[in-house]
């Protein structure tokens, strides 16, 4: 007797049925009530199932490709680790970039981790639910092969055995903290827009292409690979970004100008973030890959223009903030290289003034801004240090009340100008670096008020180690904000040039290269 | 416009008065003196005297600068908020109506920082 067997099902069957079909719709309590947090922002959503999904992939599937792709990092990150690969790094100074990201890059895709799996309940429709599952897990994937890959450098060197910890205290990775914290605070639509469009689709290859290359070109194959196999992973969110974007878009026209609004908002936070990430490449990278200008012109104004150009059909305008990021193109990196320079007894990674040569290499990518604005300082400092006089600043600094960072940004008319602009809510003062960080304020002071300012904080007297007494007379506000931090102090912190992981380096190297 | 939530949303600042010990927050940034990088903020009681917040506190945190020595405090010109400003040196931070947060910027006529880069 003949066996009757079933065709096979089709891809297209199978992800109906295997994503969709998961779904169903609630009868003993309505769905609004199962559903309550998609309708407060003001989005209208008519028929969920117009939901174009990006990627038409199973869970079945997706776990077999993200398993490979885990079997070759896990035989990259071994094979760097026993052959010690750090020493193959380009200098020790590379080192400091990886610190960086791991205290302030690594906890945000934890918490883009949490973002996903929070707005994957608060959506209604099932779509959209399978897409934020996924980019939730791909998240926490990432954040786990950072550890996993950079993990070999807290063997050896300063600065990362507490980065949790310190991500949410410190003073410059309250920029990146709160970015997050921000997004994450607001409701399901707004989140998405935030990090799946703003962070993931504008501005990700700004954050990873620099970062990954730099890595390569440096030596480090530990971190070029992590970035190698989260950029798959990142195509996809660019697309469910993208997709989600133009699903509220031709829903409804009234979701427009909401759209509109949070796009400005996210595009600005997301470029004061990254502005830690171009001054990685101007002056942290020993072998540098292009400078942030290049980068910001290529990926921004072409690639971001081009984005722009295909929604203007539903209306979507370049954000506003895009002019005055073009003009300060040329100036952020150099301003916060002298914050964290002159800050530098408070970092956890190391600080140092550009060599002569890497100098040059600045004026010829900043014609119209380095020798006339930033040169100068910089070589009275290399002066100075020569003279044993090394800049630390110990009075803190004026921050802005929203991106959180100090108040270092010129105008953009003025560059010999600091830009400061405020507003007054219920009979208090409110500090910006910007026109578009007080836009922000003025639209939702409620939220901003409650901002967590490093500076402030410390005068409050939240930052020290329990059992500190700040009316001791011998009381020591920088020592004990350093405990506070969980600082190796002497060994996390201060200058490159004499620093211990200067002199590991350089004696280890010596052993693996002589005899 | 105010913000948009799922419930009933507020909530106290963060840096009220109130929360300062008795000091209020002053933020001072020095004209063309870019060498430090942002303007430095004060937490300090209202009945400092204006002459000693510039002789004292000010010199202690801008010190680094070799234009710091030749300050001619009587020639400085002030702005609040952006705006000219002329207190009085022999009086308090409260008597010259500096309320909390408020931002100071200085001029030090004649010195433009080193090599006059306003730095």
């Amino acid at each position: 007797m003949d066996m009757k067997v079933k065709k096979k099902l089709g891809l297209k069957e199978r992800y109906s049925i295997m994503t969709r079909d998961l779904g169903w719709d609630t009868t003993f309590q309505p769905m609004d009530k199962v559903f309550p947090y998609d309708k407060f922002e003001g989005i209208k959503i008519h028929d969920w199932d117009k939901w174009e999904d990006p990627f038409r992939l199973t869970m079945e599937s997706y776990w077999k490709y993200q398993a490979e792709k885990e079997r070759k990092l896990y035989a990259i990150i071994d094979a760097f680790n026993q052959n010690n690969g750090h020493l193959n790094v380009t200098d020790a100074r590379y080192i400091n970039t990886i610190k960086l990201f791991l205290n302030g890059v690594s906890p945000l895709e934890y918490m883009a981790h949490r973002g996903f799996a929070h707005v994957g309940r608060q959506l209604t429709g099932v779509g959209a639910r399978v897409a934020c599952q996924m980019q939730s897990i791909d998240e926490i994937r990432h954040i786990q092969t950072q550890i996993h890959s950079m993990s070999n450098y807290n063997k050896f060197y300063n600065g990362f055995h507490d980065f949790t910890h310190m991500h949410s205290r410190l003073w410059y990775l309250s920029v990146p903290r709160s970015f997050f914290d921000d997004a994450i605070t607001a409701g399901p639509f707004e989140y998405m827009v935030a990090i799946g469009f703003a962070f993931e689709y504008v501005l990700t290859n700004l954050l990873f292409v620099p970062f990954i290359s730099g890595a390569a070109y440096n030596g480090d194959m530990g971190a070029a690979t992590f970035g190698f196999s989260a950029q798959s992973d990142e195509a996809r969110h660019m697309t469910l970004g993208l997709e989600c974007i133009k699903f509220m878009l031709e829903q409804d026209p009234d979701n427009l100008p909401i759209v509109q609004g949070w796009i400005d908002k996210w595009t600005w936070r997301g470029t004061r973030v990254l502005m830690l990430v171009g001054t990685m490449m101007d002056y942290m990278l020993p072998k540098r890959v292009m400078s942030w200008k290049e980068a910001w012109e290529i990926y921004f104004e072409e690639n971001g223009g081009a984005l722009f150009k295909d929604l203007a059909r539903y209306g979507i305008k370049v954000p506003k903030c895009a002019e005055t990021a073009t003009i300060e193109k040329e100036h952020i990196t150099h301003q916060t290289w002298a914050a964290l320079y002159q800050y530098g007894a408070a970092t956890n990674f190391h600080t140092w003034i550009p060599s002569p040569e890497e100098m040059d290499w600045l004026s010829e990518k900043y014609p119209n801004t380095f020798d006339k604005y930033y040169r100068p300082r910089l070589e009275y400092w290399a002066e100075e240090t020569k003279k044993g006089n090394r800049f630390y600043t110990e009075t803190l600094p004026q921050l802005c009340q929203v991106c959180q960072v100090p108040m270092f940004f010129t105008e953009p008319s003025d560059p010999t100008k600091i830009c400061c602009r405020e507003s007054d809510y219920k009979e208090e003062k409110f500090h910006f670096c910007s026109d578009h960080c007080k836009e922000i304020f003025d639209n939702e002071p409620e939220k901003y008020i409650q901002a967590w300012l490093p500076t402030h904080q410390v005068f409050q007297g939240n930052c020290f180690p329990e059992g500190a007494d700040p009316s001791a007379p011998d009381f020591d506000p920088l020592a004990e904000l350093l405990k506070y931090y969980h600082f190796n102090v002497g060994r996390d912190n201060m200058d490159f040039e004499g620093s211990e992981d200067q002199k590991n380096f350089a004696a280890w190297r010596d052993i693996s290269v002589k005899n | 416009m105010g913000v948009i939530a799922a419930t009933t949303y507020d909530f106290p600042s963060a840096d009220s008065l109130d929360k300062f010990h008795g000091n209020l927050v002053a933020y001072v940034g020095w004209e063309d003196h870019l060498l430090f990088c942002a303007p430095f903020a004060f937490a300090l009681p209202p009945n400092t005297s204006f002459k000693s917040f510039c002789e004292d506190m000010l010199i202690k945190a801008f010190k680094y600068h070799p234009d710091t020595q030749k300050i001619d405090w009587k020639s400085v010109e002030w702005f609040k908020s952006g705006k000219p400003w002329s207190p009085d040196v022999n009086k308090t931070l409260a008597e010259n109506g500096l309320k909390h947060k408020d931002a100071l910027r200085f001029r030090t006529p004649g010195l433009k920082g080193i090599k006059e880069s306003c730095n």
